[in-house]
């Protein structure tokens, strides 16, 4: 299992799936419409690192974070 | 207390990334800050410091942050402003900052000037694009998400396919 995380605005509890890699648990969040709508606006990050590209393994235990528009200061 | 042994780099490291609940005591971070550069013999000290405006009716701002990939971001400026012979530190609210108040300090130290005015505006431009630090507005008690004024972390909408 895979545990993805919700940052900031997003609001939502982390939930746990069953994933192989990124693409296929895209197509998993895109199952949910509260968490959909953020997916173009989010960077992602697996196990804290900020990662650019979808050819990325999942193993049983990574966490991905979704992250949303940022404002600091 | 701060302190060159090497054993303990990496604490000192972390202190370079300060974080605080509720507003920032300016004052005493300003005068801790000054005073660590002066015994390091920088010559230059330039600070920024973000404080709330009153507007929008608001009371305060409000901040989430997630402190792992922050300081991963911070570290690579650090590494970063040290190829330049400079030093960063900072310092960062979560939670409410009354109006009036500030919840945002940065500074850079250099041995000379020209080095610490650039590098402070491109760390706080790229802090305000890149940091992952969340803002909302608090109005009647109620934290709304300032997403207007947010902007996206690059690389974002990866997985919008």
């Amino acid at each position: 299992m895979v545990k993805v995380e919700f940052l900031g605005p997003i609001g939502k509890e982390p939930i746990q799936v069953e994933a192989k890699d990124l693409k296929e648990l895209a197509k998993i969040l895109k199952q949910d419409s509260e968490i959909a709508k953020w997916l173009s606006e989010c960077a992602v990050a697996v196990n804290d690192k900020l990662v650019k590209t979808l050819d990325i393994k999942l193993q049983d235990g990574d966490k991905v974070s979704l992250l949303p528009p940022v404002c600091g200061g | 207390m701060e302190t060159k042994s090497p054993c303990c780099h990496l604490y000192v490291e972390a202190k370079m990334l300060e974080i605080y609940p509720g507003e920032l005591d300016v004052d005493a971070i300003f005068a801790k800050w000054r005073k660590w550069g002066a015994d390091k013999n920088y010559g230059a000290f330039i600070t920024f410091v973000g404080t709330v405006r009153k507007e929008g009716g608001i009371e305060a701002l409000s901040f989430d942050l997630y402190e792992p990939i922050l300081r991963q971001w911070f570290d690579e400026w650090q590494d970063r402003a040290k190829e330049r012979g400079a030093y960063l530190r900072m310092a960062h609210s979560v939670g409410n900052v009354p109006v009036h108040t500030s919840s945002f300090m940065a500074a850079v130290f250099s041995p000379k000037r020209r080095v610490a005015l650039e590098l402070i505006e491109e760390f706080v431009e790229d802090f305000k694009a890149n940091a992952p630090i969340w803002k909302y507005d608090v109005k009647n008690g109620e934290r709304i998400y300032a997403k207007d004024r947010s902007q996206k972390i690059k690389g974002s909408g990866l997985l919008d396919i």
